[in-house]
């Protein structure tokens, strides 16, 4: 007998679907965050290659860092990382389901204590560098 | 063109363990090196300060830990922003080689300068 062979059904939808309609738009922002935290991970790496290097370096690093470009460049990805922390955040009772002897964990109080972790390891990674 | 289904667990393993320390840790981190040091807000740590704080072996692993999964958190997440939002479909492959393929090298990068310190 001869091998049926399947072709892939691919609806065609226009490239730019994802502006039509708010939800879309919410969903390709969510997704599009990802530029954000490889963005912070690219400068991390240059951070690190500049101490690598010596005080020299990392002075230099440091003005590089001031430039308009750059302050621009930080603050759109800083607004995506926020919008991340705060959709994954909201997810996770999706996620997770916690029980305390058969009795259920309501979402809220999850999402609640996520906030609360992030706010205080936020202001403890602020105070190290902060002195 | 087949993928292999095995291995996406093992993607999003590491997109999901990067979506969590990343929605965690890299607010402030970003907000601090990126905008509050720069603007002249805080003063830069000097840099032998900034050089101890990366002594020790744990420090050193948590920051590589924080940029190796920032980074598959991307690769994984961009794939698929590339796939679904542009319509890519036909060039799975070579997206996924692609997007893994920066994160790793991009890690290792890391790596270096992580043990040069």
């Amino acid at each position: 007998m001869e091998k049926p062979t399947f072709k892939l059904y691919q609806k065609k939808m226009p490239v730019l679907w994802w502006a039509k309609r708010l939800s879309h738009l919410h969903f390709i922002l969510r997704e599009l965050t990802s530029l954000s935290v490889g963005f912070f991970a690219v400068v991390g790496i240059f951070y690190l290659r500049a101490l690598s290097k010596g005080a020299e370096a990392y002075e230099s690093f440091l003005s590089i860092l001031q430039s308009p470009v750059m302050i621009v460049a930080h603050l759109i990805a800083f607004s995506g990382l926020l919008f991340h922390s705060v959709t994954w955040l909201n997810l996770a009772p999706k996620a997770m389901k916690l029980k305390i002897n058969d009795y259920k964990i309501s979402g809220g109080w999850i999402v609640a204590g996520n906030y609360v972790a992030w706010l205080l390891l936020s202001l403890w990674m602020i105070l190290i560098f902060i002195q | 063109m087949k993928s292999k289904p095995y291995l996406e667990p093992f993607w999003w393993t590491l997109f999901g363990a990067g979506g969590v320390v990343s929605a965690f840790f890299l607010p402030a981190l970003l907000f601090l090196f990126g905008l509050a040091i720069p603007l002249g807000w805080v003063e830069a740590p000097a840099y032998e300060r900034f050089y101890e704080l990366l002594q020790p072996l744990p420090i050193r692993g948590a920051v590589g830990m924080l940029i190796t999964l920032s980074l598959f958190h991307w690769a994984h997440r961009f794939r698929f922003t590339l796939y679904d939002g542009l319509q890519l479909q036909l060039w799975r492959k070579p997206i996924a080689i692609l997007c893994y393929g920066t994160a790793l090298g991009l890690s290792f990068w890391a790596g270096y300068f992580l043990l040069n310190l």
